[in-house]
């Protein structure tokens, strides 16, 4: 477990260096009017949608699966609770953001429901059984929202992505998803269990665990997730873009969660390596603007980061790296008879 | 296969008989006009989802080539050496790819990941602005059409039809070809048989990342400009369309021909949906999935009447390496 934290740690800690170095500013905090700010509060803000859609989908590659369709159901639930507020009597109201806000995630709690069936029920691979969601969700959204980009004002709503209680609000979610699935996976037997059906479905569910309805619950889990991250997203800018709003986002997500050290190929899963890979990739992000390099450079570097991280992981590569350094490969020799 | 022409028959037949005008030649051909690019990439995507890997990099390095032809012909480069650089560009970045998956054993799905960060990425860095084309040379091929008793094409569906016929004679009559199937049978068989897995591994991406950059070049004759923001999410359009041609994800069955209906399927749907007019584009994205999800669930289906359904057994070859 320490070994696999150890590189993405490693990383994190060269990008704060990193700005240590290049703009110490980076590490200023300032309190003002009860709030925190700072370049690490906005890091963490920044980072909320991603992360919580990448706590999601650890538990659906944990079961040897993934969610490509988390980026079309943020989509959707922006859109749909934008588009009742903006159909509502009463669109300032706070009731009515609670309804908004209720409506989504019940309709994103179908859309995994609908994931879970294709993949636990129908068995179908879930890279394409997710792939039917996000060509058709994005299709979807835009249906709801007609095509437009529905703005809307309630302070309520507002207070999901933008709202202040001495840290972002989005922090608190989001940091407040992190401590439940931590306490319900590895506090209960749940964690075990997804494990073992990551490792083989088949012989989890002839020692008698309920397989198919485990993989089910990871993949609602991670629409609800993708759902409030959505929400995050819109209420941040008041408005519904079904085009734009996640774009990219399961993208994100999945190389947070590889970057964490969770294999693809399923069975082990690390929710630490999760939170830890969702802040490598805002960190980066946010150094490359704080450091004042062109944005246009960001995916570059994003892709040469990623491919090292996954390198540093990969057992070949380390293998390698000690056979290059002389000293290092005797004392293995000596320790692995 | 079958079913996916049967399928493009059916829907042509609707087309057919809602409007008239539709049931010409030259819509048909038109698909292929608007379709060279997506073939071309299908064409590189079904080796590699046939050796149960995948690609994501090739809508990025589409857009690449597109970036590096059109930056190439404005700093007055001669049209073949732009052609080259483009096609060396897309093969060497499939071979890093390759050998990246091959020799560190990383997942492709990561590693194709990070490559189509980096071939957008570069894009950005060349441009985030649009660049028209406007090298003479390269104008008339584009605008040239060939005539073919009234109907016409374009230069691009000949490169396009050229690759395809390629590739099937390389994939259904080579030793690589059936090799490619072996791999993705049983990767450890094929390897245990003495058949260079390996070789044929890296070999698959270094075709896609090689068909990418073609379709590239095509898209560029199409569009006349080079945009970091064209072929956003192709290669979904891509897989979708591999998938609907019948190749399985976890490798070892499928035909070329059938992903060239499966773009033709996507075509068509598409032109029906600008004929029908009063139908929004979004639908399209609806009827794709809508599709896809046909299309999956019958694969699914039919295999699972024949032998028990190892429904949580997602990488279960077997099942549907029968067809």
């Amino acid at each position: 477990m320490k070994s696999r934290l150890w590189w993405p740690l490693l990383a994190l800690g060269a990008l704060l260096a990193l700005n240590l170095v290049l703009a110490p500013a980076f590490f200023a905090l300032r309190f003002q009017d009860g709030h925190l700010y700072g370049s690490l509060v906005d890091v963490l803000n920044n980072g909320a949608p991603t992360l919580l859609v990448a706590l999601g989908m650890t538990l659906v590659i944990a079961t040897r699966g993934v969610d490509l369709s988390v980026g079309a159901v943020a989509a959707i639930a922006g859109a749909v609770a934008c588009t009742h507020l903006a159909g509502s009597a009463d669109p300032g109201g706070a009731g009515t953001a609670v309804t908004a806000i209720a409506l989504a995630l019940g309709l994103c709690l179908v859309l995994g429901l609908w994931n879970g069936f294709l993949v636990a029920a129908l068995g179908i691979q879930p890279i394409i059984a997710t792939l039917v969601l996000m060509t058709a969700g994005r299709g979807l959204a835009m249906l709801l929202t007609e095509g437009q980009i529905v703005t809307v004002d309630n302070s309520a709503y507002r207070a999901v992505g933008a709202g202040h209680l001495v840290l972002p609000v989005s922090i608190l979610i989001s940091g407040a998803a992190v401590a439940a699935i931590a306490l319900l996976t590895r506090r209960t037997a749940l964690g075990l269990l997804i494990e073992s059906v990551g490792v083989n479905p088949e012989a989890s569910r002839l020692a008698g665990v309920r397989s198919r309805r485990i993989i089910w619950t990871c993949y609602v889990f991670a629409a609800l997730c993708a759902g409030v991250a959505g929400l995050m997203i819109s209420s941040n800018v008041s408005a519904a873009d079904a085009n734009n709003a996640g774009l990219w986002i399961e993208m994100d997500a999945i190389l947070a969660v590889v970057i964490g050290g969770t294999s693809l190929a399923g069975g082990r899963y690390s929710l630490a390596g999760t939170v830890l890979g969702a802040l490598i990739i805002q960190t980066l992000t946010t150094t490359i603007h704080t450091v004042g390099v062109a944005p246009e450079v960001t995916l570059v570097l994003k892709a040469i980061v990623v491919i090292c991280v996954c390198l540093a992981q990969a057992p070949k590569a380390r293998a390698l790296l000690r056979r290059l350094a002389p000293a290092r490969a005797e004392t293995t020799k000596a320790a692995t008879p | 296969m079958l079913v996916t022409y049967t399928l493009f028959a059916l829907v042509f037949g609707v087309g057919a008989v809602a409007y008239p005008g539709f049931a010409s030649g030259q819509v048909l051909l038109n698909l292929l006009v608007d379709n060279a690019f997506l073939v071309v990439l299908a064409v590189g995507l079904t080796f590699v989802i046939l050796t149960g890997g995948i690609d994501l990099s090739v809508g990025s390095v589409v857009a690449l080539s597109t970036m590096v032809t059109a930056t190439g012909l404005r700093a007055g480069w001669p049209v073949p050496v732009v052609v080259a650089a483009v096609l060396a560009i897309g093969s060497v970045l499939g071979l890093l790819m390759g050998l990246v998956i091959h020799h560190f054993d990383i997942q492709p799905f990561i590693v194709t990941l990070a490559g189509m960060f980096l071939a957008r990425g570069l894009c950005f860095v060349i441009s985030v602005e649009s660049i028209p084309i406007k090298d003479p040379a390269f104008r008339a091929v584009a605008t040239a059409t060939l005539d073919l008793g009234g109907l016409n094409i374009t230069y691009g569906v000949l490169v396009a039809l050229l690759t395809a016929a390629v590739a099937a004679y390389v994939l259904h009559l080579t030793r690589f070809g059936r090799t490619v199937y072996a791999v993705g049978g049983s990767e450890a068989s094929a390897r245990l048989m003495g058949l260079s897995a390996g070789r044929v591994k890296v070999g698959v991406y270094v075709i896609s990342g090689f068909c990418s950059a073609l379709g590239g070049l095509l898209l560029s004759v199409y569009m006349l400009s080079g945009y970091s923001l064209h072929a956003v999410g192709m290669e979904l359009d891509a897989i979708a369309a591999v998938v609907i041609g019948g190749t399985v994800l976890t490798g070892g069955a499928g035909y070329l021909a059938g992903s060239l209906a499966g773009v033709l399927v996507l075509g068509v749907i598409q032109t029906l949906i600008s004929f029908q007019g009063t139908l929004s584009s979004w639908w399209t994205k609806i009827v794709i999935g809508l599709l896809l999800l046909a299309f999956v669930v019958v694969q699914r289906v039919l295999p699972g009447a024949r032998r028990a359904p190892d429904a949580v057994t997602p990488a279960g070859r077997s099942a549907i390496a029968a067809r």
